[in-house]
């Protein structure tokens, strides 16, 4: 590798990810002495339509809620030593976010650092309602729009570095843009520089849910095991110029980086391998090779990359109803019979409302399917400490609630010693995914102005 | 099976990570040591996956090979009850399916079995209803 490197250090992988991640990575940067930049991807398919309502209720919320536990601990050493900072953050209120954080920085006695706020990414307005409507063909009719945000690429976040920014705020862009933005900015790759692109997105991808790549979500006691799970180091991707990267985490830090490890990651939710499809470009893992090429060092090469698709991945979430649930439990001789008589009552008491899912914790509680099929297929195995329970949706809340209240039922004329009903209720949102063509969404920076603007 | 070989579940010849995309699961089989990757290809194909996923409904199973990684991709359509916003099931994301998969038998020759991890005697835990060799 080139000793001309950008090192990129990530500190979430969703939002509600462990909030003490930064500091040994920001440490590890620093003493790298070389250009850095801090990531925090926080912003799951759900998450922005969470932060939407959040927005409703408060028009100065809708940013990521742990934003300043994120922050807080490592902003004074990111903007003293020159490491930027990047993150999709913003959510729903990017705007708000950066006010935030201009008001963090007042908190702590520094400068306000220059924040830059990408925009573009919502669609939910009234200049895109005709290419929703296209898209999804009718089906928001009669629905309760929450949200509707395309995912966008890297080239506002490089522009915006570019231009000065020390911290860039997003809200929907792509996770691995939010790795290939700092490495155009630094390197000066056009946004047609396909195998740079592509390399530089599937090191954004290693890093995008954090400790996944560094021995997180990997341990298998006796099989795979991992030391230090509970102070697990955050990644960082030293990149170079050719977008070739070396995935390392800080050093003394729990976990590891090795070649099965980041293997599973490279492929963690990929389909065809060979088009990996971004804002970006498409990327082709075909030829990939992982190598060890240190302690916790693992090199990926062999990634190609193809022309950049014409379309943007455009996430609408609707108001869809509700979930109920409803548990109850049975110990001792024949606990799984009981159960199962007991979810038996319940089906017989609720026939009709729609489709009912089943577990008996303690036997099955995930492998099983909605419809049934599985615990059909599966006798009583005598199982002696079973937690029944029960879920549906309905779109009516008067209907969803007679779940509880059969199973609270059960204390009484359900089978002998069941105990320990518990029931929850919740509104849902549904999700709908359609390709919009690139050209209807401009996406574009500027600086948030706090003297105009306010800190909050 | 033959006297030259032996029935193992495939966790200890791969290892795999699940990921999900709206109804879709995609699931990592990766070889724990290069020279067994071939058992992998010829035995857990696309047809033994989805039997082993026959529950679940798949609409298609795709197989993907990564010969430079010593590794198989694979894409099961419809099996997730609609997703994480739509399923009843507490693990909507389906991330506990890799183990279910990993569960699968695999026929090992004697002479790849040094290349085997962990050690016999944990088979499948919990009853399944479509048990079937897949050789």
């Amino acid at each position: 590798m080139s000793k001309d490197v950008l090192r990129v250090g990530c500190a979430a992988g969703f939002s509600g990810d462990r909030t003490d991640a930064a500091r040994p990575v920001v440490d590890a940067l620093i003493a790298s002495g070389g250009p850095s930049v801090l990531i925090f991807e926080t912003l799951a398919e759900r998450t922005l339509a969470l932060a939407q309502i959040a927005r409703r209720t408060d028009p100065q919320l809708g940013y990521e809620p742990l934003l300043d536990e994120m922050l807080r601990p490592v902003l004074a050493d990111c903007l003293a030593h020159g490491i930027r900072i990047v993150s999709n953050f913003g959510a729903a209120n990017p705007r708000g976010a950066a006010r935030r954080i201009a008001g963090l920085a007042h908190e702590l006695g520094l400068s306000v650092p220059r924040i830059a706020v990408v925009s573009g990414d919502d669609v939910s307005g009234a200049s895109h309602r005709d290419a929703l409507n296209d898209g999804l063909q009718g089906a928001l009719a009669g629905r309760d729009l929450v949200s509707a945000n395309a995912y966008l690429g890297a080239e506002a976040i490089a522009n915006a570095l570019i231009a000065g920014a020390q911290i860039v705020v997003c809200g929907r862009v792509s996770d691995p843009s939010l790795t290939v933005g700092p490495a155009m900015a630094h390197f000066g790759w056009a946004a047609d520089d396909w195998d740079r692109l592509a390399r530089a997105t599937m090191a954004g991808h290693l890093l995008e849910c954090g400790a996944q790549v560094t021995g997180g979500y990997y341990a298998d006691p006796g099989l795979k095991d991992v030391a230090g799970l509970a102070r697990l180091g955050y990644p960082i991707a030293e990149i170079d110029l050719n977008g070739q990267c070396v995935i390392t985490k800080p050093a003394g830090s729990g976990g590891r980086v090795d070649e099965h490890i980041v293997k599973e990651q490279l492929l963690y939710e990929v389909h065809d391998p060979a088009a990996y499809v971004t804002p970006d470009v498409v990327a082709d893992l075909s030829e990939a090779q992982v190598r060890q090429v240190g302690s916790d060092r693992v090199l990926l090469r062999g990634v190609r990359g193809h022309a950049r698709t014409d379309s943007l991945k455009v996430n609408v979430c609707c108001a869809s109803g509700w979930l109920a649930e409803a548990e109850i439990s049975y110990a001792g001789a024949r606990a799984e019979g009981r159960a199962r008589l007991a979810a038996d009552i319940v089906r017989e008491r609720l026939a009709g409302i729609g489709p009912l899912r089943i577990d008996l914790i303690g036997v099955s509680s995930v492998i099983a399917d909605d419809a049934g099929h599985w615990l059909e297929a599966v006798p009583d195995s005598g199982a002696t400490d079973v937690r029944l329970r029960m879920a549906l949706r309905h779109t009516d809340r008067a209907q969803a609630e007679r779940l509880a209240r059969e199973m609270v039922a059960l204390y009484t004329c359900g089978p002998a010693g069941g105990g320990g009903v518990r029931t929850s209720l919740r509104p849902t949102l549904g999700t709908l995914s359609f390709l919009m063509p690139r050209a209807l969404i401009p996406s574009r920076f500027d600086f948030f102005d706090p003297q105009r603007e306010g800190a909050a | 099976m033959n006297d030259n070989s032996s029935i193992e579940p495939l966790w200890r010849a791969a290892h795999g990570r699940t990921g999900d995309k709206g109804n879709r699961s995609n699931i990592s089989v990766i070889a724990w040591d290069p020279a067994l990757y071939p058992l992998l290809v010829a035995q857990i194909t696309e047809s033994a996956v989805g039997q082993r996923f026959a529950h679940r409904r798949p609409a298609r199973v795709q197989r993907f090979l990564l010969p430079s990684l010593h590794a198989m991709n694979f894409v099961l359509d419809d099996v997730l009850d609609g997703g994480v916003n739509d399923s009843l099931n507490l693990d909507s994301h389906g991330k506990a399916l890799s183990f279910l998969l990993l569960d699968m038998p695999l026929q090992v020759p004697h002479e790849l079995r040094i290349h085997l991890a962990g050690t016999t005697g944990s088979p499948t835990t919990k009853p399944h209803p479509k048990e079937t060799p897949s050789t």
